[in-house]
């Protein structure tokens, strides 16, 4: 299976509202897939409906070969999806380790507490402090940390890096170029193109509920100018 | 060494001294009082696991102390004895209510699931006041009480005592590791966030349906150990104002905490007796010192005594 992540003629929104006209997307195995797009494009929604928090009204959703159409949110993470959200939305009255710990899945080979210290030192030294107790950038790490926990195999970032100092930031990028370097799948929600175009190795850009552009790496570098006019940069 | 677990060490050390303690000091009218703190205690911890763990704020819960109670008296009337029995049953009916009426309350949160728990207690209630074979409203005295095995040891004065005392002990540990485990991680996580849990890849309601039951159980519990200790039942332990005096020990205690609830049950109880005592219009003082409390105290009594509790370890 090449694709862990398959999205087709994905229609959904909220009330009377159409979001979404007929999303086309493939998540490749071991790549770096990016969803640009501006505000209030479906960005968003597109998460929520493969994460199984909205439900479509048309369209097919597979995972890893499985058909997860409607299915609850936590069949979609127990196939294999683990996500960061917008916002971060750490579990703010439970400590970090509990933060880690709470969701974790157990795999032979997968993500301790240990490894998630030695990939993000910043959260061993604040590990007995509270998630409220966490800076912006804590928090975007530690719901990294907790994504990982549940041994992925597609990890999806909604907005990672948004509202963060420019340091934690870089810190972030240099955790997903490691993770890329495991042969991790992930689907990035994001606006730095100058990170996506050195991280990614399939973009999709998002304008009014559809595709509207698509292509590698190297399409990507090409078109840079077509993909910027799409988002007004 | 965890300072909680040392002053829940020092508070079970003290009431274990108490059925000696109290005849040399000629006050061994107060064991008395002592059952009905620790009863209220168990009753109280159970609704903790709830409320402080899982953000299910239910004005229910006293109705499973009231079909424990109920449980045990049609099973005494009914020639069924033995303790343990009578417990087993009790666990069946309070655990087999909680399941029913849990999985319709968990379709809800927040203040709807504070109405429907609310509504199926007090559904509850009413048919207690219906069973006229039992007493009806004004409730029935009972002529036989439980035995432990034959003996009749749990019935009254020291042998009651233990036990309750055992009880509320298991309650506090058990209830304590079931918080601190992968589940109860899990259910304090759907209390902040139930979506960002789901999402993690747990099905919350399941989770917060199994909470609802295992506390239902222990309010149970507490019902049956009422009826053993105050020899009368009637649907007043089922009313929801007792709901309400359970929800206001967790509070004051301090919510989620390892020793919170049974501070909340003990200074409640304690306050109750000292200030009826010398004062007719004893909740003229004690609804203010209640408002102040809640006040200046916010993590409750648990945090003055153990004021770092916000740190975890």
């Amino acid at each position: 299976m090449s694709h862990i992540a398959r999205i087709e003629n994905l229609h959904a929104g909220y009330g009377r509202a159409e979001v979404l006209f007929g999303i086309d997307m493939r998540v490749r195995r071991g790549a770096v897939t990016t969803l640009i797009g501006r505000n209030g494009m479906g960005k968003s929604t597109t998460i929520r409906c493969l994460m199984g928090l909205l439900t479509p009204r048309e369209g097919t959703i597979e995972i890893a070969g499985n058909a997860m159409n409607g299915a609850p949110p936590y069949k979609v993470a127990q196939a294999g999806l683990g996500l960061v959200p917008e916002g971060r939305q750490v579990f703010p009255s439970l400590s970090v380790v509990e933060n880690l710990r709470a969701t974790a899945r157990q795999r032979a080979d997968g993500w301790t507490v240990e490894r998630i210290f030695e990939a993000f030192p910043r959260l061993a030294e604040r590990k007995g402090n509270y998630g409220f107790q966490l800076s912006g950038g804590e928090q975007q790490m530690l719901a990294i940390g907790r994504a990982l926990m549940t041994n992925p195999e597609l990890l999806v970032l909604d907005e990672a890096t948004e509202g963060l100092a420019p340091l934690i930031r870089a810190e972030i990028w240099s955790m997903l170029d490691r993770l890329k370097q495991t042969g991790l799948s992930i689907l990035l929600v994001d606006k730095n193109l100058e990170e996506l175009a050195r991280i990614s190795d399939q973009h999709y850009v998002i304008e009014k509920g559809r595709i509207v552009w698509s292509g590698d790496a190297a399409a990507f570098s090409a078109n840079r100018e077509l993909v910027e006019s799409f988002l007004h940069l | 060494m965890d300072r909680g677990l040392v002053i829940g060490g020092v508070i079970f050390a003290f009431l274990l001294a108490m059925p000696v303690l109290l005849p040399i000091v000629g006050a061994e009218y107060l064991t008395g009082l002592l059952i009905k703190a620790m009863l209220l205690a168990i009753a109280a911890i159970s609704l903790d696991l709830i409320i402080g763990h899982g953000g299910m704020v239910s004005l229910g819960h006293a109705a499973f102390i009231g079909v424990g109670a109920y449980t045990t008296a049609i099973g005494l009337q009914s020639g069924i004895e033995e303790i343990f029995v009578l417990l087993a049953i009790t666990l069946g009916a309070t655990g087999a209510i909680a399941l029913v009426t849990g999985i319709l309350a968990l379709r809800t949160s927040g203040v709807y699931f504070l109405m429907i728990t609310l509504a199926f207690g007090q559904m509850i209630y009413f048919t207690l006041t219906s069973l006229a074979a039992y007493g009806g409203d004004d409730g029935l005295t009972l002529w036989s009480l439980a035995t432990l095995f034959g003996s009749d040891i749990v019935q009254d004065g020291r042998g009651l005592f233990f036990f309750v005392f055992a009880a509320l002990l298991l309650t506090w540990i058990g209830v304590w590791r079931v918080s601190q485990s992968r589940f109860g991680r899990v259910l304090r996580a759907a209390r902040d966030n139930p979506q960002r849990a789901e999402v993690m890849g747990y099905p919350v309601a399941r989770y917060q349906l199994i909470a609802y039951v295992i506390a239902a159980c222990i309010a149970g519990v507490s019902g049956l150990l009422l009826v053993q200790y105050a020899e009368f039942v009637s649907p007043s332990i089922a009313a929801w104002q007792r709901s309400g005096d359970l929800i206001v020990a967790i509070v004051l205690g301090g919510l989620g905490s390892r020793n919170g609830a049974l501070l909340g049950a003990f200074f409640i109880v304690i306050m109750e007796e000292f200030l009826s005592s010398f004062l007719h219009e004893w909740r003229l003082i004690y609804g203010p010192l209640l408002v102040l409390l809640v006040l200046f105290a916010k993590g409750g009594l648990n945090d003055l005594l153990q004021p770092t509790s916000r740190e975890a370890s």
